[in-house]
């Protein structure tokens, strides 16, 4: 009896693969969209940026390397990993700096504050 | 001399793995204009070489490469629960580290690494002293910053541990014998 109704138990392993990493991929990109909005400045905002998206471009990646194994795809996933994990914390040091300088952010949430930037003149000398 | 001679061809033949990895697949042709590109960019785009230590643990970079994975999902998981946690109150810390090593590239790593790991982002460097400002979230209170800073200290260890220079490694050792 196979009807287009039959939620028979034949699935294939790579399905359910497939459809764990696609759902946790989707669940920290959308955790990342809250977290940019709940977040109260650009500093906590950069860490929605970075860290749960980096985990869902390794999800998706992963995912397309498992349901379509060849050299050129695996290879491909490699390289796009490798640089997102390289540039996503080097452009938030950027947008974090630029933030800190110019006073983008809620000095009222710091329960600690160790950092004080020096005048341009001070930098270069020890 | 031979450190140097890797410091030029270590990025250059990074470079053509690169644009073999894009193509996806070997072919001499590939190979070739991968060769090309590579001398054109590195030409066009001339950037000061990096200096590398000459030196590499396989064993300790396979553990800090399986360490950095685990700390990834862990940090992604934990921000993104933050981020959807009905009892989210904001309270931040921006903490200074001072690191053991006098590496440009050593020091680029660990602040690279320490951005994907839970909790933190470089939002400055001092690269005279060696020193990293991090801007921490959900931090409670001032008490939990030596514990951030410890961890911070102990990601410089495994880079310095895999691919650290021998005066790097001295200093190390010297600083905290384990």
């Amino acid at each position: 009896m196979t009807g287009p109704l039959d939620l028979g138990f034949d699935f294939d392993l790579r399905d359910i693969v497939t459809a764990v990493l696609v759902l946790l991929s989707a669940l920290m990109c959308f955790a990342a969209g809250v977290g940019l909005i709940r977040f109260p400045d650009v500093l906590s905002r950069l860490h929605a940026a970075t860290k749960p998206q980096i985990l869902g471009i390794v999800a998706i990646v992963a995912d397309v390397a498992v349901t379509n194994p060849s050299v050129g795809t695996i290879t491909l996933a490699v390289a796009i990993v490798f640089f997102q994990s390289l540039t996503a914390p080097v452009s938030a040091h950027m947008a974090g700096r630029a933030a800190y300088r110019t006073g983008h952010f809620r000095a009222d949430t710091l329960v600690v504050d160790e950092f004080t930037p020096p005048p341009p003149a001070a930098r270069g000398g020890r | 001399m031979r450190a140097r001679i890797a410091s030029g061809v270590v990025p250059f033949l990074g470079l053509v793995l690169l644009w073999m990895l894009l193509w996806g697949s070997f072919s001499w042709l590939n190979l070739a204009t991968g060769v090309v590109l590579a001398l054109l960019v590195s030409i066009a785009f001339y950037l000061p070489a990096v200096a590398l230590s000459g030196r590499l643990n396989i064993l300790y970079a396979l553990a800090f490469l399986v360490r950095l994975l685990a700390d990834i999902v862990r940090a992604s998981l934990q921000i993104a629960w933050t981020a959807v946690s009905p009892r989210y109150r904001p309270s931040n810390a921006i903490f200074a580290v001072s690191l053991r090593t006098r590496s440009d590239l050593v020091m680029t790593f660990t602040a690279e690494a320490v951005s994907l790991v839970p909790g933190s982002i470089v939002l400055d460097v001092d690269r005279e002293n060696s020193t990293l400002y991090l801007h921490a979230l959900n931090v409670r209170s001032a008490d939990d910053v030596p514990a951030l800073k410890r961890s911070v200290l102990a990601t410089e260890r495994r880079l310095i541990l895999a691919a650290g220079s021998a005066a790097d490694l001295a200093r190390l050792r010297e600083e905290d014998p384990r």
